[in-house]
């Protein structure tokens, strides 16, 4: 649906190899670790710098695990990040403090993400001050800057988060993470707390800003109706791990994986007639404990058609050939895909 | 309210300057009626225990046996005990000590309390051992405790500090010392919940380092039950200065405190109710004005609810 945008030069801005965040279990009085959540397990993707990665699955399935350790607001379990070509998964203190700006967050609630002891203006300034980018008058100035480019007027930087309304504070944080000019914006369901006029209002933001500064997106939501809108490529995740990832409209178009499907046909099409005869994929039972997952496949045990292969041996991330754009392949994790 | 403040703002001058915290905190302090008389009283009660000895400038040592369990007369305006002691003069001396020991050993509680217990939800590796210390503290018997301490230490401060800053130190610290466990289980719990917040988050995602995080995102937010614990402390800290020096472990028996002053009246309450009434209604409104106040400052402090 959305064109590939003219500053797509195809050199990768995050690369993201075999990421794992396990958050350990501890049980008994001498608090033994009996186990592990794996929130996140072994994903693989890159993100080009100017696009727009969806990240869609279900609630639980690791997708802001996945966001917050990219960020390494978590001291991750394994694999490889690579950021610009760098490798940030080990940073520690002043080094990854010095790599922070160029990577900010948009966060899901609103009302929380912001302190509600703080102005509107020391909010938007805290990222300002904490890396000495400005002080005083010229502060002052980029802050009204900053509150402008979210479409608010400038006088509110005096005013406290509660006297806002969920879309104008969702803006406030958009300016926050905008502040220190990143390259890298993780939208964590900026969208999901807010009602459904706000949202389109703050996705077209999000455009116009990602235009404007040419900023990168990983974007993450279960809103399959907003990721298509804005997203150049799409993951989808399944239980800690990417199922398949693809260009937008060969996803939306062609799901290969069973979950995929399964997932789409969840989507209701805004027309009665179509909708009354649209076969829908409806799973049965739950999604396995992320502390205790399936050998194998990570769906087998809710796939409508899987094999005794995907009981035993885990499917392999790769990519699917005779896909219609040869640059932004078609991958997937499935041993019947073809 | 929306509406007004909308109108009022676009009236104004578009570049205003950076409100500052306190000016905000100041201007709803002053909405607080409770708030203001409470500041009214204490500022009496302050002013008259400083330079109230410098008009009313009787001995409260003096003993004039003519004109012992008096009722209030010009001479003695709350009358004399039984001694001949006037009153006023004790309670005025009193008042000195007894404030002085509440309001420091509250500062001593209030401090210990908050840093135990701001660094106990921060830190998650000295969470266990600071609050099985807070426990320990909480398990201690008091009286035992404090006699035990008492027993060493009173002869050292006082050959230190001589008799009266010697037993005034040790009292505030026993006081101190016995009283932080409340406020750091209060604020550790706070804590706990904050440091979850989105906002602590993305502070973190700013590159905030965590001495910053804790100043600017978590000690705010905690002030609340910090400045109720305060106020309750200073109440609770002359109360107890008064049961100690009750059971002989306090000041010595010639040196007047309302506590001390309110035991010994109560011997001689019928004779002369005055003895009772004066310095128990000086305890009672300290305690009154200063919940008044801590009341006041913890509404101020809240953006939510100022304005209201």
């Amino acid at each position: 649906m959305t064109a590939v945008p003219s500053q797509f030069t195809g050199d990768t801005l995050v690369k993201v190899k075999n990421l794992q965040m396990h958050f350990p279990i501890y049980k008994g009085i001498f608090r033994r670790k009996i186990g592990a959540v794996k929130a996140v397990d072994g994903l693989t993707f890159d993100i080009k710098r100017g696009e727009t990665l969806g990240l869609v699955g279900e609630s639980g399935c690791g997708k802001s695990t996945c966001g917050r350790a990219l960020l390494r607001l978590y001291e991750i379990t394994g694999g490889q990040i690579t950021f610009e070509g760098r490798d940030i998964a080990d940073l520690s203190g002043e080094e990854l403090r010095n790599i922070r700006p160029r990577m900010q967050m948009i966060f899901q609630d609103p009302q929380a993400s912001l302190n509600p002891r703080m102005t509107v203006g020391s909010i938007i300034s805290e990222p300002l001050d904490e890396h000495q980018i400005a002080s005083g008058e010229e502060k002052q100035a980029r802050v009204r800057e900053l509150l402008e480019s979210v479409g608010m007027n400038p006088d509110f930087a005096n005013r406290y988060p509660h006297e806002f309304s969920g879309g104008q504070r969702q803006r406030i944080g958009i300016a926050r993470a905008l502040a220190l000019e990143p390259d890298f914006i993780v939208c964590d369901e900026p969208i999901a707390a807010l009602d459904v006029s706000i949202q389109a209002q703050v996705v077209n933001l999000l455009q116009d800003l990602q235009k404007k500064l040419g900023l990168t997106y990983l974007f993450i939501s279960h809103d399959l109706g907003m990721i298509r809108h804005i997203a150049d490529r799409v993951a989808v995740m399944y239980l800690g791990k990417i199922v398949e990832l693809a260009p937008v409209n060969e996803l939306f178009t062609n799901p290969q994986h069973p979950y995929t499907k399964a997932l789409f046909s969840a989507v209701p099409v805004p027309d009665p007639e179509i909708e009354s005869k649209r076969e829908r994929v409806i799973l049965e039972g739950d999604v396995p404990s992320p502390a205790n997952p399936p050998k194998g496949c990570r769906f087998c045990t809710r796939c409508p058609v899987a094999i005794e292969k995907c009981f035993d041996s885990e499917p392999e991330w790769r990519e699917l050939g005779g896909s219609k754009n040869g640059d932004n392949s078609h991958q997937i994790a499935c041993h019947l895909a073809d | 309210m929306t509406d007004q403040t909308n109108s009022t703002v676009q009236a104004e001058d578009p570049v205003r300057p950076h409100r500052s915290l306190w000016s905000d905190v100041w201007r709803q302090f002053k909405v607080h009626r409770g708030g203001l008389i409470g500041v009214g009283v204490f500022s009496f009660i302050l002013l008259a225990v400083i330079i109230g000895p410098m008009i009313h400038t009787i001995d409260p040592q003096f003993l004039d046996y003519k004109n012992k369990n008096l009722a209030p007369t010009l001479a003695h305006p709350f009358g004399t005990d039984n001694l001949g002691r006037d009153m006023l003069a004790q309670v005025l001396a009193g008042g000195r000590i007894s404030l002085a020991v509440g309001i420091t050993a509250m500062l001593l509680s209030l401090v210990l309390g908050t840093f135990i217990g701001v660094v106990a939800g921060y830190f998650k590796a000295l969470d266990g051992p600071l609050m099985r210390l807070t426990d320990l503290f909480l398990a201690l018997p008091l009286l035992p405790l404090l006699l035990v301490i008492i027993m060493l230490f009173r002869d050292t401060l006082r050959n230190m500090f001589g008799p009266e800053t010697g037993i005034f130190l040790l009292i505030v610290f026993i006081i101190g010392i016995t009283s932080w466990m409340q406020t750091a289980r209060i604020v550790r719990g706070d804590v706990l919940g904050l440091k979850e917040q989105e906002f602590v988050l993305a502070a973190g995602s700013i590159g905030t380092r965590p001495r910053r995080i804790i100043t600017r995102h978590i000690f705010p937010n905690v002030l609340s039950p910090i400045m109720v614990s305060a106020t309750l402390g200073v109440a609770n800290a002359i109360i107890t200065e008064s049961s100690l020096s009750f059971l002989g472990l306090g000041f010595p028996s010639d040196f007047p405190t309302w506590g001390r002053l309110l035991f010994d009246g109560a011997n001689f309450m019928q004779i002369t109710p005055s003895r009772v009434i004066w310095p128990g209604l000086a305890i009672s409104l300290t305690v009154l004005s200063v919940n008044y106040v801590g009341d006041a400052i913890r509404d101020a402090l809240d953006p939510r609810i100022r304005g209201r």
